[in-house]
């Protein structure tokens, strides 16, 4: 049976929450924000990720919130080195355990390889880092969770900052609209890098995150996804609008799901008739200031950048490839 | 000295393919490596070894020093055997990770090939760039010849890896002087070195039967107390480190001490050198003892843990000691070795004068004659001091 394949990531869809797995592998207890987007985002990665499994993880608001000595909400092997070196770090111990399974001193079966860091920690400063890993081949898993800035460190601007928002190192002012640039696209530099795997995925659309997590654990060679975290600290928006905004940001097209398998794209979640970004932008304290000029510069921006993706997905994409595997996937077994 | 087992061999090879050789030997499991010059021989020799089937490693190139020793902490902390080698800038940009690295306690062994820093760019040898890396808490140790880098980097992986220890160590060369020459240099065999260096068992590592998490941060109600730990084990290694040194003495008749002595019995004047120039300051002694002066001289091998003691012993009598510096501390009060060699002397009732001499900078040559001249020069700098220290034999 084909493992987490296309179609069956396509029939989970449909699937009821009570079929994914109960077990945390990010417990509770953690100081994140109420409300923090990228915390939730966490807990349903490790779940999909499932306990045969080692996590590297960059500094940052996920590490700092989940790992003060001598706690820890990690029920994963993990660790911790610094900010910008993740992936190498990531690469060292998938290097090793495939050394230490040629020399049989590995308990069990090779353990999955997973990479996490902030936008700020893998845009910016860990983009080194990321490119060689993913250059090398590395079979390994890299997890951005994206919330726009440098939230640990005071909500300071990244690359990966939208146009227009408001930082405490980009602020609006007489001279300035907010963040001036447009925010760096990870995702194609690392379809760049020619991997087998990238997708983008939400914590408000679970059964989309879950399936591409564990496709990209199940390919073979590094595979990366750029998640995006709603952080009501650093967006200044409602705590308890976190799920919301993760899906008005797909419904706007401002943060379209979708998933690249060997180069080819295909959009995982269909929007029949995108929103305007009003809708989104609006509920967002960090967007305040903009004009209506302004944000009809963002709704053509966005739907430009859209149009350029729907072209991208007009190609015939690809069977997943098989991932045989005589295992039952985790999700019917659980329950 | 005679070996005392029939498996040791004298070949005559490049100092960078002994250490090389060296690891293979100590059977490396992985290595995490990025080129400069002039380590670069020791990663394209083990990179040649790997591709043969001769070592049985994954070698990984990397995208920078920074990654190579983040790879390194990343194969460590999945347990295997990990080595890397690295020069001047390239120690220089792994700095940020060299204190995570023995914080975190990962016995990873590394060869620094010293040389300069940038600017303006030299690839020839000082000791600016360990001078740089002081604090890192690592075990430091350097090497006079070919055989002592040989030799040393079997050994740093038997150190390091001790669960008492579970430090990282830089066995530091020069940089052409060592790397890039050809010696005569007594091989071990590979059973020797077997039974000399068990198979690495990790004391923690991420594995999924028994999850741990490492790389924690620290509050200041616990930050210290790790800090303690730290200075505790890298302090009480030096036992350990004396303890393998002893039993590779046995086993190659070669005998190492943290603080070398050379003709120092009665020496009124003693010269402190680190590294490969002791060789050619031996030669000085030997010429200014032939000429009666009481000249001895002091090699600094165990840089740290730093040997406190010995020092305090080996100056007994003296009383002049000229501290030669191969880095300079910019704005300072001298070269690093020198201002900790004055510290160490300070309780002391009785204590020889110093003057201290920054030489080689940059690959600039000293010759014999040089240490001569500067023994002269130190005795009148000693009667009627003139600066805190001095750069020797540069144009003003
Ligand atoms: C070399 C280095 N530079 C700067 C920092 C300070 N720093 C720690 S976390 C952080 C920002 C993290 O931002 P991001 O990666 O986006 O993660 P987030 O906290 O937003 O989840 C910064 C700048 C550091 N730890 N190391
Ligand atoms: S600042 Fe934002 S990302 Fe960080 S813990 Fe708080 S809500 Fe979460
Ligand atoms: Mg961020």
């Amino acid at each position: 049976m084909e493992k987490f394949g296309y179609a069956q990531s396509q029939k989970y869809d449909t699937y009821a929450a009570r079929l994914l797995p109960r077990e945390e592998f990010f417990t509770p207890g953690h100081r994140a924000c109420q409300g923090c987007g990228e915390a939730l985002a966490v807990r349903w990665v490790c779940k999909a990720i499932g306990k045969d499994a080692i996590i590297a993880h960059a500094t940052g608001c996920m590490e700092i919130v989940s790992s003060g000595l001598p706690q820890t909400s990690w029920m994963h092997p993990w660790i911790h080195v610094a900010f910008e070196n993740t992936a190498a770090v990531a690469s060292g111990i998938e290097t090793a355990l495939k050394v230490l399974e040629r020399k049989g001193k590995l308990r069990g079966p090779r353990p999955k390889v997973v990479a996490m860091g902030g936008d700020g920690g893998t845009s910016d400063i860990g983009l080194q880092a990321l490119s060689g890993a993913m250059e090398r081949g590395h079979d390994f898993t890299y997890i951005c969770w994206d919330n726009e800035a440098y939230m640990n460190t005071g909500i300071q601007r990244s690359s990966s900052t939208p146009y227009g928002a408001m930082t405490t190192t980009s602020p609006p002012g007489k001279l300035s609209i907010g963040q001036r640039t447009w925010k760096k696209n990870m995702v194609h530099i690392a379809v760049a890098h020619g991997i087998p795997y990238v997708a983008t995925a939400s914590p408000s659309y679970v059964f989309d995150l879950y399936f591409k997590v564990r496709k990209a654990l199940e390919t073979p060679g590094p595979a990366y996804i750029h998640v995006l975290s709603v952080c009501p600290t650093g967006w200044r928006s409602p705590t308890d609008m976190s799920v919301r905004l993760g899906r008005l940001a797909v419904e706007t097209g401002v943060f379209p799901l979708y998933e690249v398998v060997h180069g080819r794209y295909r959009l995982t979640v269909e929007v029949p008739k995108l929103r305007h970004v009003r809708d989104y932008l609006r509920l967002q304290g960090r967007f305040r200031h903009l004009r209506d000029a302004d944000i009809e510069l963002i709704q053509r921006h966005t739907r430009a950048e859209y149009e350029l993706l729907l072209e991208k997905c007009q190609a015939p994409f690809p069977e997943f490839p098989s991932m045989a595997s005589s295992e039952e996937p985790e999700l019917e077994a659980g329950g | 000295m005679a070996p005392k087992t029939a498996a040791a061999r004298r070949l005559g090879m490049e100092v960078s393919i002994a250490v090389s050789h060296a690891v293979k030997l100590a059977r490396a499991e992985t290595i995490a490596a990025y080129p400069i010059t002039p380590q670069t021989h020791i990663v394209e020799y083990l990179s040649t070894l790997v591709a043969n089937g001769e070592l049985d490693a994954e070698f990984i190139n990397v995208e920078s020093e920074h990654s190579a020793i983040s790879t390194c902490i990343g194969m460590s902390a999945a347990g295997a055997r990990t080595y890397t080698a690295t020069s001047s800038q390239g120690l220089a940009l792994m700095n940020e990770i060299l204190y995570i690295a023995s914080a975190m306690r990962f016995p990873i062994v590394m060869t620094v090939a010293n040389r300069a820093l940038s600017a303006p760019l030299s690839i020839w040898n000082d000791h600016s760039d360990i001078m740089g890396a002081r604090d890192i808490g690592w075990i430091q140790m350097f090497v006079e010849n070919g055989q002592e880098a040989f030799d040393h980097t079997i050994m740093a992986f038997r150190i390091a890896e001790n669960h008492e220890v579970l430090l990282p160590v830089i066995v530091n060369l020069d940089g052409f002087i060592l790397s890039h020459v050809v010696e005569a240099l007594e091989m071990v065999d590979q059973d020797t070195v077997d039974q000399f260096l068990p198979p690495y068992v990790p004391r923690h590592r991420l594995d999924p039967n028994q999850p741990v998490t490492m790389g924690a941060f620290a509050l200041p109600e616990i930050y210290p107390e790790v800090k303690m730990s730290h200075q505790m084990a890298l302090a009480g290694s030096y036992h350990h480190i004396l303890q393998v040194w002893e039993e590779w003495a046995e086993i190659t008749g070669r005998r190492y001490r943290p603080l070398e002595t050379y003709r120092s019995e009665g020496a009124k004047i003693l010269l402190l050198t680190m590294g490969s120039l002791s060789e050619v300051a031996e030669i000085a002694v030997d010429e200014l003892r032939e000429q009666g002066e009481p000249v001895g001289l002091l090699k600094l091998r165990l840089w740290r843990p730093f040997p406190v003691e010995d020092l305090r012993r080996a100056v007994a009598g003296a009383e002049l000691l000229i501290i030669c510096d191969r880095a300079l501390s910019l704005g300072g009060v001298g070269g690093p070795v020198m201002s900790e060699v004055r510290s160490v002397l300070y309780p002391l009732a009785s204590r020889p004068a110093t003057v201290g001499y920054i030489i080689g900078l940059g690959g600039r040559d000293v010759n014999p004659a040089a240490f001569k001249d500067m023994v002269a020069r130190a005795r009148e700098e000693a009667r009627r001091p003139t600066a805190e220290f001095h750069l020797y034999g540069v144009r003003g």
